[in-house]
């Protein structure tokens, strides 16, 4: 029993990074339609600026909305300069900007900071919480409560703002939305920046946990973009379910099959699924007028 | 005329205008400086051109200088084949160091043994040096010895039955099998046999299933970079009491700043580089263990890895053969290689013969423990 509960507590530790990485996809998805895989990277920029400043002496409860803002920066730097100069290119040749952006940011962060690997306390020390017979750390619950925060204000935020309306309205049809007056570049940048900061905070969260290195977004990336397929493109609940589901699928499998499978099992998973439901778990089945 | 004819015109005067006024002894050397293995390559490069400097300034072998070709790798084997080649026509080195990892190592191989060029590799693997091939040397202990080692020390407090959990990356993958492998010769058994994928952020189900094998009496980690810290502290938070052993992949200060007190009573094999403060006076490895450590101190403003410590060996190595030898023929610097006997380096002792190219025994690891965020050898 106790051993079902280790397990469980591992995947929903891990789910809840996936989740967190997921919903910063789901947002620049949202907006642009484009898959963004330059997000692991706003992950890390946000471990490793807190890392940074909690090194240089900095408090943790300054460093990590720093962190998150510098996140927030990057972001909008890459919808800038990367992004919007391309105008009008197909949706292909967005997504693979984004995966040069990836690339370009390693490097950048190799020179900016190092190419070490990064830790810092947990939030609220790393002691062990014991209960039933198992244990999780309170980082972890710091990095759940974080996903579901994140998850709830996004919801919030695209169903119920104008802002958040305009970001759907410039997604679902560009033209349509400008001939009703809302500022689709002001929609775009928003959901650059938005989701930088969600995966920044998500990297300020985690790196207790996970550490990071100037290189750990391409794993990050891969993890959060498969629980976003698995939850449904686009949306947010889905993304937080995928991201758990996830976390969970690889913890049980290290647990009661064989930790060589771990990762096969999740993608198993992924591809059952999707062979059933192309569009997620969660998505909204999309029909295209001709 | 552009930038480029300019820059030309003018190398071309600074070469009419240099006349040489030593010989040139030409050693070449391809490391990932940058990319996933920087962490090997990088101090590597750093030693090498620190000791180039070093040698050079107090004048060079025997009269010549020597100059230091470096290429980086990336640790991409068809880079580093690209660099080999280079190395040996264009270059026209008499020795290479280098290949940090063992792909790259293996990739460059065939090509110096057909050029019957000496090439020292940096890399861990054993397939490196088993089967002795004429122009092939490595300065790392290979994971195998590491197996031994700990096994040896597990044997020495009375336990045999071992948990195994491994990284999944080269070096994690290649030393479980190495310790599969000898786990009957030395004597114990590995009753658990778990893995974790390189970045992965928690292993406690696989740590909880070990811990639940019924006899496992120690636990054993090999693996590299942030795994065996994140399975370090995963050990603490399941509040494991046995004995715990990591590889010498993670002999750094760095492993301890990231497992933190849960680091506390690990003990690992490592090279005496981590304890220069704590080895005896009449310790062989001593001098060259405190003035490495001071030099590159002085030079980069930070403390030297293990990893260039290997290159330190590599570097020294071949200085010592030419001197030996006379020569800087390739085939004397091979020949001088092989009869390399007694060379106290940093890493170890090497004594090497026609039929070891590493020539190193279990006597170059110490078994080190964490004590209060301190190595402390294990008597």
């Amino acid at each position: 029993m106790s051993e079902l509960l280790q397990f469980v507590l591992s995947g929903v530790t891990v789910g809840a990074i996936y989740a967190a990485v997921a919903l910063g996809f789901t947002l620049i998805y949202n907006a642009s339609g484009v898959a963004n895989f330059a997000q692991g990277e706003f992950v890390v920029v946000g471990g490793m600026t807190a890392a940074a400043l909690i090194t240089a002496g900095v408090p943790v409860y300054i460093a990590g909305p720093l962190a998150v803002i510098a996140g927030m920066i990057v972001g909008i730097g890459l919808y800038k300069l990367a992004i919007k100069p391309a105008g009008k290119a197909p949706l292909v040749s967005l997504v693979i900007i984004t995966i040069g952006s990836s690339i370009f940011l390693r490097g950048v962060m190799q020179i900016v900071f190092d190419k070490q690997i990064h830790r810092y306390e947990g939030f609220s020390g790393d002691e062990a919480l014991r209960f039933l017979g198992a244990t999780i750390l309170p980082q972890s619950l710091w990095i759940i409560g974080g996903s579901i925060f994140v998850f709830a204000l996004l919801a919030w935020f695209v169903g119920h703002t104008k802002a958040g309306r305009g970001i759907r309205a410039t997604a679902s049809n560009r033209l349509a939305a400008v001939l009703v007056g809302i500022n689709t570049g002001r929609s775009m940048n928003l959901s650059f920046a938005l989701s930088a900061a969600v995966g920044a905070l998500a990297g300020v969260l985690a790196t207790p946990v996970t550490f990071t290195t100037y290189d750990a977004g391409v794993l990050m990336a891969l993890k959060g973009f498969s629980a976003t397929m698995l939850g449904g493109v686009g949306n947010p609940f889905g993304a937080l379910v995928g991201g758990f589901a996830i976390g969970l699928i690889e913890a049980m499998t290290a647990g009661y099959i064989s930790s060589d499978y771990k990762d096969a099992a999740a993608f198993i998973v992924i591809l059952a699924v999707l062979f059933v439901m192309p569009q997620g778990l969660f998505g909204r089945r999309t029909t295209e007028r001709v | 005329m552009s930038l480029a004819k300019l820059g030309a015109c003018a190398s071309a005067l600074a070469l009419l205008v240099a006349t040489p006024a030593l010989a040139e002894i030409k050693i070449g050397a391809s490391l990932a400086v940058t990319g996933p293995a920087s962490f090997l390559g990088d101090p590597e490069a750093k030693t090498l051109e620190m000791l180039v400097k070093q040698l050079n300034a107090t004048g060079g072998i025997n009269g010549e200088e020597v100059e230091l070709v470096l290429y980086d790798d990336g640790a991409d084997p068809n880079k580093a084949r690209t660099f080999a080649t280079r190395l040996i026509e264009e270059d026209e080195v008499v020795a290479v160091i280098g290949g940090s990892s063992t792909g790259a190592t293996m990739a460059m191989a065939p090509l110096f043994t057909d050029a019957e060029i000496p090439f020292v590799s940096l890399a861990g693997a054993v397939v490196i040096i088993d089967p002795v091939k004429e122009y092939v040397f490595k300065t790392p202990h290979t994971d195998r010895m590491a197996c031994l080692k700990i096994f040896e020390d597990i044997k020495k407090r009375g336990m045999s039955k071992i948990g195994l959990i491994s990284g999944t990356g080269g070096f994690g993958k290649s030393m479980r099998a190495q310790c599969l492998d000898v786990a009957g010769e030395a004597g114990v058994e590995i009753v658990a046999d778990e893995t974790y994928g390189p970045g992965d952020a928690d292993v406690t189900p696989q740590l909880t299933n070990i811990a639940n094998t019924a006899g496992v009496e120690a636990i054993v980690n090999p693996g590299f970079g942030q795994g065996p810290a994140v399975v370090t502290r995963n050990y603490a938070q399941l509040g494991l009491k046995m004995p715990f052993y990591q590889s010498h992949g993670v002999a750094s200060d760095s492993f301890i700043h990231l497992a933190g007190d849960a680091a506390n009573g690990v003990r690992l094999p490592a090279t005496p580089m981590l304890i220069p403060g704590k080895l005896a006076d009449d310790d062989v490895q001593k001098a060259a263990v405190t003035s490495y450590i001071a030099d590159y101190k002085a030079t980069y403003g930070e403390a030297p890895s293990t990893f260039g410590g290997y290159a330190y060996d590599a570097f020294n190595m071949v200085v010592n053969a030419i001197k030996a030898k006379g020569s800087s023929e390739p085939q004397a610097i091979r020949d001088g290689l092989e009869e390399t006997s007694g060379y106290a380096g940093v890493t170890g002792v090497y004594t090497m013969s026609a039929t070891d190219h590493l020539g190193l025994d279990l006597t170059a690891f110490r078994m080190l423990e964490i004590q209060e965020g301190t190595w402390v050898p294990v008597e």
